[in-house]
């Protein structure tokens, strides 16, 4: 047996190998991949024609061309992430595989790294042909936001994976009986990541939670950019530094659940 | 029955090398009110075989869990291969492995996918050649290539014992290895499992219902009855105890409350 089996710290060995092992199951079932490009293609059309519409008819929305469809692909970004993540990690579940996997050499972190990398790659599926639709039909090219977009991009997927850490977490201790809150919990930001209006429409008290959130800053970035040129470099620092502590506190989070489940044997059925 | 100290010894002297496998200590696990495994003990030796014998809800799984590190213990303590469990399992899960009815192998994956991935995770070194290696052993090579969901029962259990053996392990522990296998494959598996451990001076601990595989395969019998070892011994000690020629005999004496013939 190799010695690199017994070798302390990440090992890049074994997350690719669980890369391998999603993007196997990628490739081995076209529902999966015709999945990963139906909703932001039907995301994209719904809000780019309603933009399109709006645009002709209210002269504030004809200034700031792409408020909406920029608001809808940043959204994708961070809901496609934590789906992809989470449903990487839910493949585990549904294989009742969790086992297999937490009695072999791999790491916890070295298993959260490979849900990560796979939501990137995921979301890539996804997003390419988004962009270049949006580019087709709206004339809306989410690389004119040029340099920003790599700020914009990285706050949300670091948010998106945060969740994704948590969530699956909360399933790992609670069983396939909690799933549901896999494909909910994101939503319920959505209101308070203003993702198609300004901060100031929220009651005043509100906006505290607003802020407390790593999107909202994103999205008041973006119509900063749209509306008034202008890059709001402080935003996104104030929302990488939540973002580190929430990427933190999901990862503490993980390992607590993780343990509370070995300690209450849900990874020995991990059904419902 | 609890176990005192003079037969915590008693066990150690069963492995003279005093470097045990597995070294399980006062081990309990309650959940909520429910004490699955109730303060037991055990030794065992390097290369040996050991059956875990017991009724359902006797607390064969939930000990085998425990020794993988996958439940954590309400007190007591595991060792295996010398090293505390779970606290350092990062250094002996390369070194072990394990079959379970409670866990699967994915299904769209096929058998070459699935064993490339875990022999990655393994860090198996000439993976390619021990996927055929193992392939010819198991008698796999002809599907190789099928999704493991496409598998007969019996295929799928020979595929997730060549997982097991991905990693030529020292120490190899199995739930029901057999369960749904037909008697052919079923003997065929053991047969393979005692080559196992004479080529690799393997340690095998298996939990099992089939009291024919037990007497054939294992060196020691611990049987388990609501959590507690209620016996610990060779299978022929056992049954000359109860006075009985095979072990489910013994079994059924246990399992239905009838005194030893001899012993306690």
């Amino acid at each position: 047996m190799s010695n690199l089996a017994m070798r302390r710290g990440l090992s890049a060995h074994r997350i690719g190998a669980m890369i391998l092992r999603y993007w196997y199951l990628l490739l081995s079932s076209w529902p999966r991949l015709l999945e990963l490009l139906y909703w932001p293609t039907l995301q994209v059309m719904t809000w780019g024609f309603l933009q399109t519409y709006v645009a002709q008819n209210a002269s504030f929305f004809a200034r700031a061309g792409g408020t909406l469809i920029g608001a809808v692909m940043l959204w994708d970004i961070l809901l496609r992430g934590q789906l992809g993540f989470s449903i990487s990690f839910l493949e585990e579940m549904w294989a009742r595989n969790l086992g297999n996997l937490m009695m072999s050499p791999l790491r916890p972190i070295e298993f959260l790294i490979s849900l990560m990398v796979m939501s990137l790659i995921r979301l890539a599926i996804g997003l390419v042909p988004m962009t270049i639709l949006a580019i087709i039909l709206f004339h809306f090219n989410v690389f004119s936001f040029g340099l920003p977009l790599i700020a914009f991009f990285c706050n949300l997927i670091f948010t998106s994976w945060s969740v994704g850490v948590f969530v699956s977490g909360l399933v790992l201790r609670n069983g396939l009986g909690a799933e549901s809150i896999v494909w909910t919990l994101m939503f319920a930001l959505m209101p308070l990541a203003c993702v198609y209006y300004p901060v100031s429409v929220l009651p005043y008290w509100l906006q505290y939670v607003a802020w407390a959130l790593p999107p909202t800053y994103v999205f008041e970035g973006m119509r900063a950019l749209l509306i008034d040129h202008v890059f709001r470099a402080d935003l996104m620092a104030a929302a990488l530094l939540i973002n580190a502590v929430l990427l933190m506190a999901s990862f503490a989070a993980f390992l607590a659940l993780l343990r509370s489940a070995r300690r209450h044997g849900s990874l020995l059925g991990s059904g419902e | 029955m609890a176990q005192n100290d003079a037969e915590v010894t008693r066990l150690t002297t069963a492995d003279p090398s005093g470097a045990a496998a597995i070294d399980v200590s006062r081990l309990v696990k309650i959940y909520k009110k429910t004490r699955a495994v109730d303060d037991i003990s055990f030794r065992i030796a390097r290369g040996s075989i050991t059956g875990l014998l017991g009724g359902n809800g006797a607390g064969k799984t939930t000990t085998i869990a425990m020794i993988m590190g996958l439940v954590l213990p309400t007190s007591g303590r595991v060792q295996v291969l010398g090293h505390p469990m779970p606290q350092e399992s990062a250094q002996v899960l390369g070194r072990m492995n394990f079959e379970s009815p409670y866990v699967d192998m994915p299904m769209r994956l096929t058998v070459r996918q699935n064993l490339t991935i875990f022999g990655k995770l393994y860090a198996v070194e000439n993976l390619s050649a021990r996927i055929a290696e193992l392939a010819s052993d198991l008698d796999l090579t002809d599907f190789l290539d099928r999704p493991n969901g496409k598998l007969s029962a019996g295929q799928k259990t020979r595929v997730a014992l060549a997982k097991a053996l991905i990693n030529q392990p020292e120490l190899l522990l199995l739930d029901e290895p057999t369960a749904s296998l037909d008697p052919d494959t079923a003997d065929w598996v053991r047969e393979h499992l005692e080559t196992y451990r004479k080529t690799h001076e393997a340690t095998i601990l298996l939990a099992s219902h089939n009291m024919l595989e037990v007497e054939r395969l294992c060196d020691r019998v611990i049987i388990l009855k609501r959590g507690r070892i209620e016996d610990d011994d060779s299978p022929d000690g056992i049954m000359a105890r109860y006075n009985r020629t095979t072990l489910e005999e013994v079994f059924l004496d246990v399992a239905r409350g009838r005194a030893k013939e001899a012993g306690s």
